[in-house]
């Protein structure tokens, strides 16, 4: 199903127009996000895409890789980790956190909302910065959709074994089939106007108190 | 910002009013102890009765607070005191004037090493007694000494922020003990909740952090307590309230009515008779997520230096409000921006002490008091009000802030 919803969340982009020139790093611990992230990158003509997942040995690695730009989660806590090797470092080129660069308002807020952070490479031109972030605040919507799928997946999932189990006790307390003790609950369910989730959850809590007393 | 990060409030019923239509202001906290008197000026219904709707939004580090506040996704937040000096200044970033209106608390941090570095540090005469910041910064110098004669690695020690005080508090007590913080040793930034992870995972030898965590470190048995910021730099200033100035400009009743719903929460938290009641709110899930009594040790001043030691009381190890603590402190503000200079964080300029009087606003926090319809405040109750400013570090080297070059001379 992974695989299904990944080919799903990947969306149109214009191949080849990115600046294969830039060197890109991912930061980011979760490799179904970083997956989406470097793809998008491929995908719109970036030729350096690195990803790190491990923070302790993050601060080597920029050192090594020089960096343009770093995209890295919002809500990742190293962040502020990040932010002090840009202080103390004296071989690495600075970058500086996009944020504060108020002069493009609309993207950064794009990007606090997608929940991702970017780090530039003092003095890199806005032309060649933008194309990034747009790719990277597309793939993190992708990713939170991906996610809530999965969580909408995974809820199916659960219900669907609550009204098992409720239909399972009503066969046996009633000694009816399957389809009978299905179609008691779908009945109730229609005739006090509720899902039949919450009819099946009552079956069990009630079959619960009865086993207790 | 998002709504499940904002937690559901309630008050106490004599002060429930309908918080629907009062102006809303939302803070940014790091869960900390010392996000103590925003947690109670909302849950304890301070603010409500100051005639506004407080929310606190919970942030996983100090990048985001600052990024947060500056897009205008928080009004204001929890801040480190270094911080809003250097988004004033542009240090690393687009310069955004700040204002702090509001000191949150004194004091709150500690420096906590290993138990292997404890034990090497204890090996020597003299070994500190507790929380004798000196004889500890000798025997430091000592180890390191030693272990650079053996040829082995340096000691890396973790603060929060690179503008924190955390990161100030240990280069001076360092430097005054004669071990050089950019060279001797190193120093990172750990976010806290990963703090004690890496103290296990021997990442670090030692850090200095605010509570809870040092007590959480003695609590898995990792490390010991051996140094309160109470008596590395008294009374020093720690958390503030820091807001955008355009936004104090413009919400100027907004932000009185914030500071004097702060000031009364504080003078509830400082309350020796509350500090359980305020550990068990700070303990909850929205906010710290933590055991009671951990949270409680810093609160009530009962200090755990080390598994299975006796509980020591600590005087003034937190001070969330009395001896004028919530007022921003120019001087303290003034020593923090020598620091940045001194340790080349921040380019020396001659009109940065005027930009940083600008930032730190003792007189906002006194007039908007000064409206307040509970009559006097109990700063004026205080000995130490005046005192407050005075900077006062463990070696007790003067701080002259009229003159910061021959400071740092």
């Amino acid at each position: 199903m992974l695989q299904h919803l990944l080919s799903r969340c990947l969306l149109p982009s214009a191949a080849g127009m990115g600046d294969p020139t830039l060197t890109i790093l991912i930061i980011e611990e979760n490799p179904v996000r970083a997956a989406i992230l470097e793809d998008g990158m491929r995908e719109a003509g970036y030729g350096r895409i690195i990803h790190v997942s491990d923070m302790v040995t993050v601060p080597d690695k920029i050192c090594a890789i020089d960096p343009d730009v770093i995209v890295i989660s919002l809500e990742n806590a190293s962040r502020d980790t990040l932010e002090q090797m840009f202080q103390v470092s004296r071989t690495v080129r600075r970058p500086i956190a996009m944020f504060v660069d108020t002069s493009d308002t609309a993207t950064i807020q794009a990007a606090v909302d997608a929940g991702v952070s970017t780090y530039v490479v003092d003095g890199l031109k806005k032309e060649r910065v933008r194309p990034i972030i747009d790719v990277t605040i597309s793939r993190f919507h992708a990713f939170r959709r991906l996610q809530e799928e999965l969580a909408e997946a995974k809820e199916a999932l659960a219900a669907r074994k609550v009204i098992e189990r409720a239909k399972g006790i009503l066969m046996k307390q009633k000694n009816i089939n399957e389809d009978e003790a299905y179609n008691l609950l779908r009945r109730a369910a229609m005739s006090q106007k509720r899902k039949l989730f919450d009819i099946a959850q009552s079956v069990l809590t009630t079959a619960q108190l009865f086993d207790e007393a | 910002m998002r709504d499940n990060q904002v937690m559901t409030w309630e008050v106490e019923p004599q002060t429930r009013r309908d918080a629907r239509h009062l102006p809303t202001i939302t803070l940014g906290f790091i869960p900390l102890t010392d996000c103590a008197v925003l947690a109670v000026a909302r849950e304890r219904g301070f603010a409500v009765r100051e005639g506004i709707d407080l929310r606190l939004s919970r942030e996983v580090s100090w990048a985001n607070i600052r990024d947060k506040v500056a897009l205008g996704h928080l009004h204001g937040a929890q801040m480190l005191a270094g911080m809003p000096i250097a988004t004033t200044l542009g240090i690393n970033q687009i310069p955004m004037p700040m204002q702090v209106p509001f000191c949150l608390n004194r004091n709150g941090n500690a420096i906590t090493v290993s138990n292997t570095l404890h034990d090497a540090m204890a090996q020597g005469d003299g070994f500190p007694a507790w929380d004798d910041v000196a004889a500890a910064g000798r025997a430091l110098h000592r180890v390191i000494a030693q272990r650079q004669a053996e040829g082995r690695a340096p000691l890396t020690f973790g603060m929060v922020y690179p503008f924190s005080c955390h990161n100030y508090e240990l280069r001076y007590w360092m430097a005054a003990s004669g071990i050089d913080p950019d060279n001797d040793v190193r120093l990172v930034v750990v976010p806290p909740p990963l703090m004690v992870d890496s103290l296990r995972d021997g990442h670090i030898d030692g850090f200095c952090v605010g509570e809870p965590w040092s007590s959480v470190a003695v609590e898995a048995n990792l490390g010991r307590i051996i140094v309160s910021k109470a008596k590395l730099w008294r009374h020093g200033m720690e958390k503030v309230v820091g807001v955008p100035k355009v936004w104090a400009s413009q919400n100027g009743a907004v932000l009185a009515a914030l500071i004097r719903a702060l000031d009364r929460a504080a003078a509830w938290a400082d309350d020796p008779v509350n500090c359980h009641e305020l550990a068990t709110l700070l303990a909850a899930p929205e906010y710290l997520g933590m055991p009671e009594g951990v949270v409680a040790r810093a609160l009530c001043g009962e200090i755990l230096t080390g598994s299975g030691l006796e509980h020591r009381a600590v005087d003034d190890f937190l001070v969330l409000h009395r001896n004028g603590a919530n007022l921003p402190s120019v001087e303290h503000a003034l020593w923090i921006y020598s620091q940045m200079v001194r340790w080349r964080q921040a380019v020396r300029r001659p009109g940065d002490e005027a930009v940083i009087r600008s930032i730190f606003r003792p007189d906002v926090y006194r007039a908007a008091l000064a409206g307040a319809a509970w009559g006097p405040h109990t700063m004026a109750d205080g000995p130490g009000i005046e005192a407050s400013d005075e900077l006062d570090l463990f070696d007790h080297r003067p701080f002259d802030p009229t003159n910061i070059d021959a400071y740092l001379a």
